[in-house]
């Protein structure tokens, strides 16, 4: 196919020869490379060499070439961390001087600590009480935007649960919350039955008569101690109120009423010191607080 | 004596994959090694059938049937690949698609590896090999060296995706983005990628041109640079020889370096090297106008694979990666700007004096938007290596844009473009059923990319700008959620997209299957015979 003499191709004047080679009737122009080409390539090695130059680039038998900026990574992140740092430390000095009751008075502390406390609860608090802290009740995970307080929703109380949480057992002033009992080891079936079913009564759901007078004795014997005689609850000992419509686990459905008593339950918070920052841990209080359903 | 060694070794396989089936440790494993057996099982029989029996052996024609072989695979692989894809673009939109009661098996992160197995190494892996086969033969004027080596490639190339894709989703994985399948997957690949080169390379030797086409240099850099890239990067431990799982041998930041050494290079030698073998061949051809420039392809060549073989740190800006190698990375990228180019160049510049076929040949229209679509994700790229770009579209949807604007424009088209030049010849037809359903491939593949681009690229910028954005005191402002719900009409745009490139493919198969059943037998010619 190939004859060896360059052809030329195509009409006219002005057209380049071929090579001279023919593949399955493919031939090829020996145009040169385009100018614009090939100082555009020029350019971009020019660029190449002059940033390994000003950066860390070549590999030597111990570590690289610094680089004349003696620019890093890790430098130019630790240097931004620095500068906010810098910039927020007197915010964060008068947070923690300050009452904490008392920052909802100083516009400028609130609206830190709002923006603070709301990024440390996406970093540190979601996992369990969700995004937008309704919590889960299928863990049994507290919902924080109602007004229903198991240890106290005042922002000093709130501050107090985050600084050393609910039953941690390696912090010694930690909530002090008993844990529910399994009542199926020591209560009848019946009598559970029965409690179910006052539950059920204070609680303004459907219920049985009969079952439930009986329930009550039930429950001024067994639950009224931490309950309280009225079922209202107890935030010193972290017992929930069970006369409102807000259930810790689940729906409040006589099937999962009945298998916490049988089971009992003890749900845990870690304590927060030596973790975060007291600004921060103040920071997330507020703003805890202020999601809607703080006293 | 060559025919009962290989009834021993088939004969062999079959018992000892049999065995492995009874001692499997875990299910996925013991389907393969079932597989493995029936697949022996059923070659051991055709072999022994053919024993004694006289061989054709025709040596003076072109070793087509592979190549048809090849085009079927590719066409079939290329819908299962982009339905796929369409549907775990879905799923991102709308996560209840990650249906509950296929417990598992058809979730995203199961289906994702399918999805980008079958569209690059099924549908881009069978396009290569089928192309390289019909240009490597037609462009050296000599029948495939090695025989039945060629079908070997073929079956044995598609039964490694086969167990690759059966894999992913019974959660057979080493968990390695582009390098999933596991130990036993590889070495089998090993296998048949060597049989490749020698296939490719003893027919480069026989040829009777006294030189090597363009074409073929660029296949023979991809076959061998990927058979280094697959063996390095796969380097691992089997736990045990019953058992699919392996230990890496590399780890930490170095497996990671590796992992994107490797992951960078099958982008650059796969999907662009590879392709601009195809892209030489059937550019000219279909444009029956000479190259425009021999000597930018001998240069750009050479830059090209020199340079893209330093540019995979850039995957790995702002990691435990060392500084310097990040910055190495950037570079290399940025230097191979314009060696990429030459390509497009070259693909371009071919027409000129040919444009009015554009108004008129809608292969050519294809084979063109291809290559411009090449020029700007190839530019895109270098651009995105840049540290301070990528701190901003790292992690992003504008990395799931620039892929695709790459895979489906430049891959897809010019694979696309090359089926429908191969189907009527390999199948002697006089020409293609419809040029107008290929022209409603065109622009449902056209308006699907730049839906599908488009909507990544305002998806990827928002997120980037959305997760960086902090207030006056230096706290972010969204958390993670907040983006996932931003994204959701662009996640729709992009699902759609697909759809009309996946309607596009659809149609293709319609016209090639009718192209071969039903499109006028053209007057038999010379072309089956090498020249000379």
């Amino acid at each position: 196919m190939s004859n060896g003499k360059p052809q030329s191709h195509g009409k006219g004047k002005g057209e380049v020869e071929t090579t001279g080679h023919s593949w399955d009737g493919i031939e090829e122009l020996s145009n040169p490379l385009p100018k614009w080409w090939l100082y555009s390539f020029y350019l971009c090695i020019l660029f190449a060499f002059g940033y390994t130059v000003l950066y860390p680039a070549w590999p030597l038998i111990h570590g690289a070439t610094p680089g004349l900026l003696g620019y890093s990574t890790r430098g130019a992140e630790a240097a931004e961390m620095k500068a906010w740092q810098a910039e927020l430390a007197p915010l964060q000095q008068k947070l923690v001087a300050t009452d904490i009751a008392a920052v909802k008075d100083d516009p400028t502390l609130l609206q830190y600590a709002n923006s603070s406390g709301a990024a440390v609860f996406r970093t540190y608090c979601v996992q369990c009480h969700g995004a937008g802290a309704a919590g889960n009740a299928t863990g049994g995970y507290p919902n924080l935007l109602d007004d229903d307080w198991l240890h106290g929703g005042t922002v000093q109380a709130i501050y107090t649960t985050i600084l050393h949480g609910v039953r941690d057992p390696h912090d010694p002033d930690t909530r002090p919350a008993p844990d529910m009992p399994a009542w199926g080891q020591t209560l009848q079936k019946a009598d559970i039955a029965n409690v179910v079913q006052f539950v059920l009564k204070i609680s303004g759901q459907t219920f049985d008569a009969t079952q439930a007078e009986a329930g009550a004795k039930v429950f001024a014997d067994n639950c009224a101690a931490c309950h309280g005689e009225q079922g209202k609850g107890n935030q010193d000992m972290g017992a929930p109120n069970l006369t409102d419509a807000i259930w810790l686990y689940g729906d409040g459905s006589q099937a999962v009423i009945t298998q916490t008593v049988e089971y009992g339950r003890a749900g845990v918070m870690p304590s927060w010191t030596g973790r975060l920052s007291d600004a921060d841990m103040r920071s997330v209080s507020i703003y805890v607080h202020g999601l809607g359903g703080g006293k | 004596m060559w025919d009962y060694v290989k009834l021993i070794a088939l004969g062999m396989v079959a018992l000892c994959s049999a065995i492995i089936a009874n001692y499997a440790r875990d299910f996925g494993y013991e389907l393969h090694a079932i597989l493995v057996t029936g697949v022996a099982a059923v070659v051991f029989i055709w072999q022994l059938r053919q024993m004694e029996q006289p061989k054709p052996v025709p040596t003076n024609e072109y070793m087509d049937g592979v190549i048809r072989a090849g085009v079927i695979a590719t066409a079939f692989w290329g819908v299962v690949g982009f339905l796929a894809g369409v549907f775990i673009a879905s799923q991102l939109a709308f996560p209840a698609l990650n249906f509950q009661w296929a417990e598992g098996y058809m979730n995203f992160g199961r289906l994702r590896p399918l999805h980008t197995s079958a569209v690059i190494f099924a549908f881009g892996g069978n396009a290569l090999i089928a192309t390289s086969f019909y240009v490597v033969q037609r462009t050296s004027a000599v029948r495939l060296w090695g025989g039945n080596a060629a079908w070997f490639v073929f079956w044995g190339y598609n039964l490694f995706i086969v167990l690759a894709a059966s894999g992913y989703v019974l959660g057979i994985t080493q968990a390695k983005e582009y390098a999933e399948p596991e130990w036993y997957m590889d070495l089998w690949l090993t296998i048949v990628w060597l049989v490749y080169l020698a296939v490719f390379l003893g027919t480069i030797l026989r040829r009777k041109e006294p030189h090597i086409y363009v074409a073929n240099w660029f296949y023979l850099s991809f076959i061998v640079t990927i058979a280094m890239l697959h063996v390095f990067n796969n380097l691992s431990l089997p736990v045990s020889i019953f058992g699919s799982k392996s230990v890496q041998v590399f780890s930490g930041v170095q497996d990671a370096m590796v992992q994107w050494w490797y992951g960078h290079n099958a982008v650059g030698f796969f999907l662009t090297a590879g392709f601009l073998g195809m892209m030489y061949y059937f550019v000219p051809k279909q444009a029956e106008r000479p190259v425009y420039s021999y000597k930018l392809s001998i240069i750009h060549f050479w830059a090209l694979i020199f340079l893209y073989i330093w540019a995979g740190p850039h995957h790995l800006h702002y990691t435990a990666l060392p500084d310097w190698a990040s910055t190495l990375g950037m570079v290399f990228s940025i230097m191979l700007w314009m060696p990429s180019w030459g390509g497009m160049i070259n693909g371009l510049m071919t027409l000129s004096g040919a444009w009015d076929k554009l108004r008129t040949d809608p292969i050519m229209r294809m084979m063109v938007v291809s290559v411009g679509f090449y020029g700007m994700s190839t530019f895109e790229g270098p651009m995105m290596s840049i540290k301070t770009v990528n701190s901003l579209s790292h992690y992003t949807d504008w990395t799931i844009g620039h892929v695709h604007s790459g895979a489906l424009g430049w891959n897809g088209m010019i694979t696309f473009g090359a089926l429908y030049f191969l189907t009527p010849r390999l199948w002697n037809r006089e020409r293609l059923y419809s040029s107008r359903l290929v022209s409603w491939h065109f622009w449902l593949a056209t308006i699907g990319i730049v839906l599908y681009a488009a909507s990544m690229w305002v998806s990827g910028i928002m997120e980037g700008l959305m997760w960086r954005e902090v207030d006056a005191q230096g706290y972010l402002v969204n958390s993670f959620a907040d983006t996932v719900v931003a994204r959701h009409p662009m996640l729709l745009a992009r699902a759609i997209g697909g759809g009309m490139y996946l309607t596009g493919a659809l149609i293709m198969v319609y016209n090639l299957w009718k192209t071969v059943t039903s499109a006028p037998e053209r007057a038999p010619d010379t072309a089956a015979v090498p020249a000379e």
